[in-house]
This record gives structure tokens, C-alpha cells and sequence, in this order.
């Protein structure tokens, strides 16, 4: 096909953006010229996540669109103009700007609005809707003046909004219409647990509420009157009462519509014109609207297939959801309500845990018909692959929602699923594909995520995925050893484990105790560094020499001819002329190579070991202190210059991390650690590439976590906002001796955080929460290294029996003569294998 | 025939470690393996090895500088630049057995660390 035909997709939400990202993933990226509008001012971002926006989510961070998607891809974005009518007869769309396109094939993801009920006085000031980022900006603004906010709807929407509400520091209300929250999706006793679980958050939830009027209030902006007489005071009103789809377009230029709105489509997609489908909560298909994106993100699939003349159908999606609404575990399975003819229910209610489950099984008891999970969702997975998959229930299946008190299991093993079994719901994921994935090599979380996607949408299915690879791993002969080396049949963290828990001080004493042979570069280093970090002793003591790796013994690190390079600390990357002086002259004197890390600090290259000594001695002399570049251990803490200087700055960047470099140099840890704190939202610092990262914003530090640049970048994890400096150190204290406790060894903070089951939400359970009670002791054992602190460089070069070792032959004085340096722009560098034997002839000559 | 020569006290090796000696122009690293403190016969089981100093991979005389301990029960040391181990004993490459380096004959006697000349290479003789 020479000629392009033309594309053009109305609308960049979730669904559009989902489309586009299959299709330039497909063949058929070559045989179309794609189109798109977006009415909106920024182009596709997260809506399901979007009431992070209140707790330090940035617009930016919401998008879905990766930098240069639409230029990478030559697509041609309008952006902020809407498409106004279709001409189907003439096949062009024309814009409100005026824009005129003639299309081969059209795609409708112009979505839904939210409805708002006719009540007089709905569009009074500070009456508001949920929807964009422009709403939540009109939200936070109205939140500044007002103390009162009520949400109108009490489902899905209402309470993510009601959550926004109360993160802004109001007074939140939720009024329902129907008896119960939460209505389609829960049952009356399930949707009673969870009023009372949110109103113990300080929700106050009226239910059975037809709102008649809306009016001035007398001490707040608004007052909504009730038909039953009663009154609420409220400054914001943010209706939430469900959505309608945008149908508009389609009306207007004559294709088929419901009676009730939504564009009709078939099982391809296809509207009543066969150039024009629709996709996403716009689309009406057998009577239903999907209000869910994982339905939207299947209609896009189908699309995709069906332009490419595959066979593909969209018949309907699973509703059921799982999720946190202010923190209560919510789901719900199918037929929630028990509605099939001959359903039979099992509930299990805990009033003083405030746990509710009900099991909707058919009327033979072997088919799961449906489920609600209020309170405590963990079943959730098994649930729903007997749901979806027909699997048999056990004799009694109740024994599914009731708490096991032995250790016996009740969850459905991975080997009971089907090939065909969904996984991960977000991205289509079947059991198949991660088996296949697994045959093909992928043997970590980390790496099955990678290659699959699956459980890096909303994660819910990570701990179902980690049981399918064990099993996988297992069945397929591979005996999941975690054994850290043939010395020690234990993992690192279980090394970590007996040396704290037994005390034990040396190599020596844990290879008698729980190793055998003589240990080797594996467990030796690995060994000597969790030592370090939980006793603190000099590394160079002689019980712990053997146990470094060369750039530890030598407190420098080696170079590819077996000289060094010395980092002095520089902290936060601030240095007085007069020690930058010093540092230059000790280059000087030693003939040194000289370059600018990447960290803020010098790196002085081509030290041979028996100038190590004498170079650190002047160094100490001038101030400087070891920058431990050569130990797995924090590196630096980079920043940007900050408020005392910058026209931007919004709070003491250089202070802080001074102060951070201070408090944590010197912890030994499973990896280097880097850190860096940005001034203001600007990051200039870079923070969120790095294992912890720091930014000021008007509310206090946002903290990130387990970010990495490097061979395999990783976008840090927003893990608290708004922190006064004694909370961020405490956090951070936490976070970093958790870190040393359970990682493996050589696994930085972001491969620790991938691999974690729970991810996220856990390590904020652990570190912030105290989940597991361990806080105490992990601040403690943070402040003993930081009290323990020495300057490993000044205690070496005060103690002859540690200088020792840096001669390069224990019987002569004799440099090592294979070292040869050759002039490079003005500074020394190792000369290569041709000018060596170059320069020993010279010499012999 | 075996000539025995003093190289330097056994107080100047490093327990569990390596050190570099210079003899007859050849960079000779010695490792010393004592014992660990619950063996019986403490003595009897110490080991001292003597190997080139010579990365063949590296291109860098740092082998001194690694790791030592047992890899299948092999006494081996673990090049610091690219992790190659090398038998002790044999000098042969575990990676790549087609890779050796020279192996020379040692022996502590009465606290005195002591090398095979004629285990070093004539001359003018490539160190194989």
C-alpha cells in the first residue's frame, strides 16, 4: 500500500491513549496517517488514581503519555481543540478550531461526564465535579476558603472524592440517594460495614437523602435541603452521582444511540457506520455502559485487531473491583447480589474486627456465583478465578470466608487455574503468558513484570503472579535456591537474621556456627558488609580484612591498570574555594587525573596503593574525610542550590542535604545508596531517580523512594508528603535500616522494591505504619551506626598495622612497573596495551 | 633442584588474604589460608600459595589484591578486576581452562615464608 489512509481517534483519555499505544505498537502504524483530538489541555493521564493529586501526585505524574509518544510515533496531537461535528457522508471531521480532516476510519473514546442531578441551585459557586484535572484544581481553590465539602453519591466515584475532600483538610459528607453506599456493587449489611469503617475516618454518611434544593447557606456558601426536611450546611458541593456518556458527536451526525444514551456498538466495536467505532465509556454495547477502564482498554484491543483483520470481540467484561477507599479493603465479585434463580448465600460478619464477607454460590454449591469483601479483601484473587473460571468449590465452601485459624490453606493454589485464567485484569494478562514467560527466562518478579506487565497497573494480582512463578520455577525443575553461595546455605537476609539475633562478631565465628569450607568472593563481602552495618567495627580490623573486596581493603577504588582513585566526601556538593584549593594541590602534587563526578564531588584517578597512604594523610590535614565511593554505602546526597539562593527555592535544599549526608555516611548497606534534595518542585536535583529522594514543596519534604538512573532507570515512589524535617529523618532512618535488613545482596533499593511482595503499600505498612511492630528497632540500630561513625581513612593512617598493607610488594619498595601513564588532553591517563610495550623497549633500551 | 629462598616473615602475610612479593624480577602473589579457630589440628591444615601476580584478562599485575577462599572444595582466588577464579594449586583458570597462570613452589619454615627459585621461569621463558 503506498497511499496512507487516515486514522483519526476523538479523544486522548485513558481508552484513546490505550488505543493509540496498541496500534503504533502494531503493523498497522505503517498503513495509517493517525489523527487526534483532545479537548482537554494535557493529553492522556491517570483518572483512577486521580485523588493522589491531593496527597503530592503532580499533574505530570498522572500522564500516561511517555515523553515524545506522539512525535516518536508521527502523530498528529490537537491539543486543547475539540472535534465539534462529523460529516459521515463526506467522511471529515471538522474541530471547534476549525480544523477539517477527512477520515478512512474514525474512533469515538469521547468518554462520559459526570451527571449532575437537575436539583435547582446545582450550578450554584463552589458547586463542583470530579472528573479532570482542571476539577481538581477548581477543588483545591474552593478548599482554601471553605471548611465544610459533601460529596453527592456515595459509589465508587463519591467515595474516592469524599477521600480528596478530607485530604484537603475539610469536613467531608457523603449523601446517598439509594438506602446504602456503595449500592450496585454491595449488599445492605456489606454496605453498613463499610459506613461505619469510613465514619470512623470522620466521614459522616447520610444514605436514603433525595436532595430538593440547593441554596444560600448561613454559615457556609451552600445549604442543600433535604425532601425529608432536614438541612446540610456545606461550602463545596461535589456531585458524584455517576456518569453519563459523551454521545453527542454520534447524535449529531445521525449514527445509532440508546435510549438512555451510549453509543451502540457490536462485538467489533463497530458503530452503526462501518468507517466509525467507539470505544470506552462512550460506547453502549448489549445495553451496558462500562464505567471501568480494564472494559475500555479490552474495546481498544478489539479494535486494534479488527483493523488489522484479526478476529477479535469484545462480550462483555467481568465488573468486579477490588479496591481501598480511604483505606478499607473493598470488593466485589459478579453477582454480588444474588440475583441468579437458586442462589444460595454464606456471610460471615466480624463486628469487633469490622470485617464482612458474603459468598453468592449456586444452588448445586459448586459454582462461585459472586462475593463482597468489606474490610478484608485478601481473598479477593482466589475468588475470583473460581468466579471466572468455573473451578469447582470445595465441600464446604464456606470454609472460603470464614478465618482459618491453623495453618491450613484454603486459597486456591496456582496449579488449580486454567491456562486461560486472567492474572492481571488491568493488562490482560493470562496464567498462559506468564507460563510461557517463565519458560522464556523470566525467573524473578521483577523480570516477569517486565516482560508481561502484569501486576504493574494497579498491582492487585502481584501476590497471585509471585505464587504462579514459584510454582512455575518449581515444577519446571528449578530448585528455588536462595542459598547466597555453596558456604552458606541461607539468603542474606537470613545471615543478617542469626548475626543479630546470636551476636555474632566475625566471619570466622559464623562460617564455625552455620557455614562450612572457607567461604569465597561471594559470601565473604556479603558477610563483611552486613557486619558493618549492624556492629559498625573498622573493616580494615584484622578479623574482617579478608572478608573486603579490593576497593574496601584499599579504602579507594581500583582502575582498570590497578591503580586507584580517591573521593574525598564533599557533602551536599558544597566546597570553599580554599578546599577546593587544597584538593587541587593534592592532584598536583601526586600527578593525579582529575574529573567532576556525577555525585557533586572530585574523583582524583591513577594513585598507585603505596601513595594512598600519603595522599589522604594531606587530605585529612586540609578537612577533607573519606567520601567512601569504594564501599557499598551512601555515596552522596546531591542538591540543588535552594532557597537561601535560588529566585525559586522554596526551602533549604544544600542545609538538608548536608545534614542527611552527615547522619547516614558510613552505613554499610546491600548496595551503594544515593540520595539527592531538591529545593523546589523544579528538581533540579534529580531526587526522584534516586534511592531516596527529597523535595520541598509549601507543605513540607516530599519523600521518594527506591528511584535508580544507571543501566535499568526507575521513576522513584512517592512515599510521604508534607513532612516536618524530625518525621522525614525518622522515615528515612527506617526506611534505609529496612533496606539493609531484608535486601539480597547487590540489589539496589529499585530491583529491592520490585521484587518485594506488596510493593509499595507494604513498605509504607512497615515503615510508616509499624506493621510489623519492628520501628523501634530499626531507628535504634540506625542511631548506633550514625553514634559509631569514624572516618575510616583517618583511623587507617593513624594505625601502622592497618598501613600495611599498602605497598605493592611486601620485600622491596619497588613500584609496580607495569603501570605506565600517557599525557591526554593536559592530565595523565593508563597507557594501553601498544604504548606499554612501547615504553618497556624504550626502558630496556 | 629445589632453592629455597626467604621472602619475609609470616607476620607480614595477611590471615585470609594475599600479599605481592618481588623475586627475581617476577611479581609472585602469596596467599595465606590459616586455620579457623574450631579445626583440630590447626597447623597440619594451614595453607600458603604462591601464584603469578598477573591478570591475564585484566592485563594487570593485581591478583594479590582478590579474594581467596574454596569454590567445589578448590582452593581458588577471584581475580579484583573481572572475577576470574584461578586454582591455587593448579593456576588454571575456571572460567577457561585454556587460561593458566604460573604456580610456584612455597613453604613456611620457622616463621619464615620461603619460595622455590627454580619454580620461577628461566629468563627469557614465557611464565607458563
Amino acid at each position: 500500500m503506498s497511499e496512507k489512509q487516515t486514522l483519526v481517534v476523538i479523544g486522548n483519555g485513558m481508552v484513546g491513549q490505550h488505543f493509540l499505544a496498541n496500534l503504533v505498537d502494531s503493523p498497522l502504524k505503517e498503513q495509517y496517517e493517525i489523527i487526534t483530538f483532545c479537548e482537554e489541555p494535557r493529553a492522556a493521564y491517570d483518572r483512577v488514581h486521580l485523588s493522589s493529586f491531593f496527597t503530592g501526585t503532580t499533574a505530570q505524574e498522572l500522564s500516561l503519555v511517555e515523553d515524545g509518544f506522539f512525535e516518536r510515533h508521527g502523530i498528529t496531537l490537537h491539543l486543547g481543540d475539540k472535534a465539534a461535528s462529523i460529516d459521515r457522508t463526506a467522511k471529515t471531521v471538522t474541530s471547534a478550531k476549525g480544523v477539517n480532516i477527512a477520515y478512512d476510519k474514525l474512533v469515538l473514546a469521547t468518554g462520559s461526564y459526570p451527571f449532575v442531578p437537575p436539583v435547582p441551585g446545582h450550578d450554584r459557586a463552589q458547586c463542583l465535579v470530579y472528573r479532570t484535572i482542571e476539577d481538581l484544581e477548581a477543588m483545591a481553590a474552593a478548599a482554601k476558603t471553605g471548611k465544610i465539602g459533601t460529596v453527592v453519591g456515595g459509589g465508587l466515584l463519591g467515595l474516592e472524592a469524599a477521600k480528596a475532600l478530607m485530604d484537603l483538610g475539610l469536613k467531608t459528607h457523603v449523601v446517598e440517594f439509594a438506602p446504602r453506599l456503595m449500592a450496585v456493587q454491595l449488599d445492605d449489611a456489606g454496605g453498613a460495614m463499610l459506613r461505619l469503617k469510613i465514619e470512623n475516618l470522620g466521614v459522616t454518611v447520610h444514605t436514603g437523602k433525595n436532595t430538593s434544593i440547593i441554596t444560600d447557606g448561613e454559615h457556609c456558601v451552600n445549604k442543600m435541603c433535604f425532601a425529608d426536611g432536614e438541612e446540610l450546611e456545606t461550602d463545596i458541593v461535589l456531585f458524584s452521582a455517576g456518569i453519563r456518556p459523551r454521545d453527542e458527536l454520534a447524535r449529531a451526525c445521525g449514527l445509532e444511540v440508546g435510549q438512555r444514551g451510549g453509543i451502540i456498538i457490536d462485538n467489533q466495536c463497530r458503530t452503526s457506520d462501518p468507517s466509525i467505532y467507539a470505544i470506552g465509556e462512550c460506547a453502549l454495547w448489549n445495553g451496558m455502559i462500562y464505567g471501568l477502564v480494564a472494559p475500555g482498554y479490552t474495546m481498544a484491543r478489539t479494535v486494534v485487531a479488527d483493523l488489522a483483520g484479526n478476529d477479535a470481540s469484545f462480550t462483555g467484561a467481568d465488573m468486579s473491583t477490588k479496591l481501598k477507599l480511604m483505606g478499607v479493603d473493598v470488593a466485589s465479585i459478579g453477582d454480588a447480589h444474588a440475583k441468579t434463580q437458586g442462589a444460595m448465600v454464606y456471610t460471615y460478619q466480624n463486628g469487633a474486627s469490622e470485617v464482612y464477607k458474603r459468598l453468592v454460590v449456586s444452588q448445586d454449591k459448586k459454582q462461585l456465583l459472586g462475593a463482597v469483601l468489606v474490610g478484608d479483601a485478601s481473598g479477593y484473587s482466589t475468588l475470583l478465578q473460581y468466579c471466572l473460571n468455573g473451578i469447582e468449590l470445595p465441600e464446604n465452601p464456606d470454609a472460603l470466608i470464614l478465618p482459618h485459624r491453623s495453618d491450613e490453606s484454603v486459597g486456591l493454589g496456582p496449579d488449580a487455574l486454567p491456562a486461560s485464567a486472567q492474572i492481571c485484569s488491568c493488562y490482560d494478562v493470562t496464567k498462559g503468558a506468564i507460563c510461557s514467560a517463565i519458560e522464556g527466562g523470566c525467573m524473578t518478579m521483577g523480570a516477569l513484570k517486565a516482560e508481561t506487565k502484569a501486576a504493574t497497573g494497579c498491582g492487585g494480582c502481584s501476590a497471585l503472579l509471585k505464587s504462579v512463578l514459584d510454582s512455575e520455577l518449581s515444577k519446571q525443575g528449578f530448585e528455588v535456591n536462595t542459598d547466597i553461595c555453596e558456604h552458606f546455605a541461607y539468603t542474606r537476609q537470613d545471615l543478617h537474621n542469626l548475626i543479630r539475633v546470636e551476636g555474632i562478631k566475625t566471619f570466622a565465628d559464623l562460617l564455625h556456627k552455620h557455614g562450612k569450607g572457607h567461604g569465597c568472593e561471594i559470601c565473604k563481602p556479603t558477610i563483611g558488609n552486613i557486619l558493618a552495618s549492624q556492629w559498625n567495627e573498622h573493616i580494615l580490623e584484622k578479623d574482617h580484612l579478608g572478608l573486603q573486596d579490593t576497593n574496601d581493603t584499599y579504602l579507594a577504588n581500583m582502575q582498570k591498570d590497578g591503580t586507584y582513585s580517591v573521593v574525598p566526601r564533599i557533602t551536599g556538593g558544597e566546597i570553599s574555594p580554599d578546599m577546593l584549593i587544597a584538593l587541587g594541590q593534592v592532584g598536583k602534587k601526586y600527578k593525579l587525573y582529575t574529573k567532576i563526578t556525577g555525585g557533586q564531588r572530585v574523583d582524583l584517578f591513577g594513585a598507585r596503593v603505596d601513595q594512598l597512604p600519603h595522599i589522604w594523610k594531606e587530605l585529612i590535614d586540609a578537612g577533607f574525610e573519606s567520601g567512601h565511593a569504594y564501599g557499598k554505602s551512601l555515596r552522596t546526597v546531591k542538591s540543588c542550590v535552594g532557597s537561601t539562593w535560588c529566585r525559586y527555592g522554596i526551602d533549604d535544599s544544600v542545609g538538608l542535604a548536608i545534614e542527611l549526608e552527615n547522619r547516614y555516611k558510613g552505613l554499610r548497606s546491600p548496595h551503594k545508596i544515593k540520595f539527592a534534595v531538591s529545593g523546589c518542585t523544579r528538581e533540579c536535583a534529580e531526587a526522584q531517580g534516586k534511592d531516596v529522594g527529597v523535595i520541598a514543596t509549601e507543605n513540607g519534604w516530599n519523600l521518594y523512594v527506591c528511584g535508580n538512573g544507571g543501566m535499568k532507570p526507575r521513576h522513584a515512589d512517592l512515599f510521604a508528603t508534607g513532612l516536618d524535617k524530625p518525621t522525614l529523618i525518622k522515615t528515612i532512618d527506617r526506611f534505609l535500616s529496612f533496606y539493609v535488613r531484608t535486601a539480597d545482596r547487590l540489589q539496589r533499593t529499585s530491583v529491592w522494591m520490585e521484587n518485594m511482595e506488596g510493593g509499595l503499600d507494604y513498605l509504607k505498612s512497615v515503615v510508616i505504619e509499624d506493621k510489623l511492630g519492628l520501628c523501634d528497632q530499626l531507628e535504634q540500630q540506625m542511631q548506633y551506626v550514625i553514634d559509631t561513625y569514624q572516618c575510616e581513612w583517618k583511623t587507617a593512617i593513624e594505625d601502622e598495622a592497618k598501613l600495611k598493607r599498602f605497598r605493592h610488594f611486601i620485600n622491596s619498595d619497588q613500584p609496580d612497573d607495569n603501570i605506565v601513564f600517557v599525557e591526554e588532553r593536559g592530565q595523565i591517563r593508563p597507557a594501553d596495551e601498544t604504548e606499554r610495550k612501547h615504553f618497556k623497549l624504550m626502558e630496556i633500551a | 633442584m629445589a632453592k629455597w629462598i626467604d621472602v619475609c616473615s609470616v607476620d607480614d602475610l595477611q590471615p585470609d588474604s594475599g600479599v605481592c612479593a618481588l623475586l627475581e624480577g617476577e611479581q609472585v602473589a602469596i596467599f595465606w589460608m590459616p586455620v579457623l579457630s574450631g579445626a583440630e589440628e590447626p597447623e597440619a591444615d594451614a595453607k600458603v600459595y604462591a601464584v603469578g601476580n598477573y591478570d591475564p584478562f585484566g592485563n594487570a599485575n593485581v591478583l594479590s589484591r582478590g579474594l581467596i577462599g574454596d569454590i567445589g572444595g578448590q582452593p581458588v582466588v577471584a581475580s579484583p578486576l573481572y572475577k576470574q577464579h584461578y586454582n591455587l594449586q593448579t593456576g588454571v583458570c575456571l572460567e577457561d581452562e585454556t587460561v593458566k597462570i604460573p604456580v610456584y613452589a612455597i613453604r613456611i619454615e620457622n616463621g619464615s615464608v620461603q619460595v622455590d627459585l627454580s619454580s620461577l621461569p628461566q629468563k627469557g621463558e614465557p611464565a607458563l
